[in-house]
């Protein structure tokens, strides 16, 4: 899919610069972007070393694990199939806590440790769970708390405030979730209705 | 309110680092041997984006500076505007669930075509910090343990980013107003 997006733009924009008459801004577009890129890149990485970092002991001293425990009550809301002491939730929680932290790569594993739970707790099957489309819903949405990159981003190219955003993407973020889990719950009603589960 | 709002999100990050700090050390974990340690992910993380970003960002500007992209948007703002829907925006909120790395590099393009503070500097950076890649998300996680039946998980991934799409537009228009 991102394979043929990539391709598409690069042709069109060529070719469409070929009819357009645009070619010497073409030309010019493809050394300034590619200079561009390289200089963002080492731009985030001041973000990213500070916000690993910072994570990091968050986990360590337990912060993370805390949290989790305050969000039970609500998980077992979120996901009556799973028995609350299942280790699907364990790490649905870390999961979640990663993405709000802004640690995608530290959630991408625990993710698919969840989804192994869940999968067993469906007794192996493969198909998918209301549980794994409930995780998945909310995976998507994810409320960020700390939009790392894009901060990194706008202080790369001078914004008055870089965290300025930060409210909004709260604020975004909570509709977004809350919007796929009510999705999600009327695609299941949906289902049971029809008498697929 | 916006100032309000405003002091929230500038207070909001110091305050969350003094509190990790200040946890840890009251946990007494090795503080600054921990942030070094966890830093070093950073450093890979940012140079592996290198390529992805490259990639994707050239593509875009050369798409854009062909003509391509406004003549694309061009055709679609009657319908566009009708639904008060910034055009700049509209190449990213399609990509943002195919691809993070590509979504990034549109939002890094808008930002710096638009300017960090304009409207569509925003909005971009709203919408790419409060949605994810759906498709990226599916595929990896269903795929390492073998789903192969997905039911309605698609659908429900799409729709949320749409939702999260269209509450980025709706709140970045009230705290920051249309300029």
């Amino acid at each position: 899919m991102v394979n043929y997006i990539w391709v598409g733009m690069t042709v069109i924009g060529i070719v469409f610069g070929m009819i357009n008459g645009t070619m010497d801004q073409v030309n010019e577009a493809l050394f300034v972007s590619a200079k561009e890129a390289v200089t963002l890149c080492l731009g985030l990485m001041s973000i990213l070393v500070f916000w690993l970092g910072l994570m990091k002991i968050a986990e360590e001293s337990g912060l993370l694990d805390k949290l989790s425990i305050l969000f039970k009550p609500f998980m077992r809301w979120l996901f009556p199939e799973v028995p609350p002491n299942h280790p699907a939730m364990g790490y649905i929680l870390s999961n979640m806590m990663a993405n709000t932290f802004g640690l995608g790569n530290a959630a991408t594993p625990l993710g698919i440790k969840a989804m192994e739970q869940l999968k067993k707790l469906n007794g192996g099957k493969a198909t998918v769970s209301r549980s794994m489309v409930t995780f998945l819903a909310i995976n998507t949405s994810s409320v960020t708390l700390i939009p790392t990159t894009v901060i990194a981003i706008r202080m790369n190219y001078d914004a008055h405030s870089p965290t300025d955003i930060v409210f909004p993407t709260i604020i975004a973020t909570a509709i977004s979730a809350v919007g796929g889990v009510a999705i999600d719950r009327y695609f299941y009603y949906r289902r049971k209705r029809s008498g697929r589960e | 309110m916006l100032h309000w709002m405003t002091t929230i999100s500038i207070w909001m990050i110091p305050i969350l680092i003094l509190s990790i700090l200040l946890y840890g050390t009251l946990k007494r974990v090795p503080t600054y041997e921990t942030f070094v340690e966890g830093g070093k992910e950073g450093i890979n993380m940012s140079f592996s984006l290198i390529p992805f970003l490259v990639g994707m960002l050239v593509a875009i500007s050369v798409f854009r500076a062909s003509g391509a992209l406004d003549f694309i948007v061009q055709s679609l703002d009657p319908l566009l505007s009708l639904l008060h829907f910034p055009s700049e925006v509209l190449p990213l909120a399609i990509i943002r669930p195919i691809s993070g790395t590509a979504a990034l590099g549109m939002t890094s393009d808008l930002i710096s075509v638009y300017g960090p503070d304009s409207f569509v500097g925003r909005l971009a950076a709203t919408i790419q910090g409060s949605t994810d890649t759906t498709f990226y998300v599916l595929t990896v996680y269903f795929g390492a343990v073998g789903i192969k039946k997905m039911g309605d998980a698609l659908k429900v991934g799409l729709l949320a980013d749409l939702v999260g799409i269209i509450a980025a537009v709706i709140v970045v228009t009230l705290v920051f107003g249309m300029n």
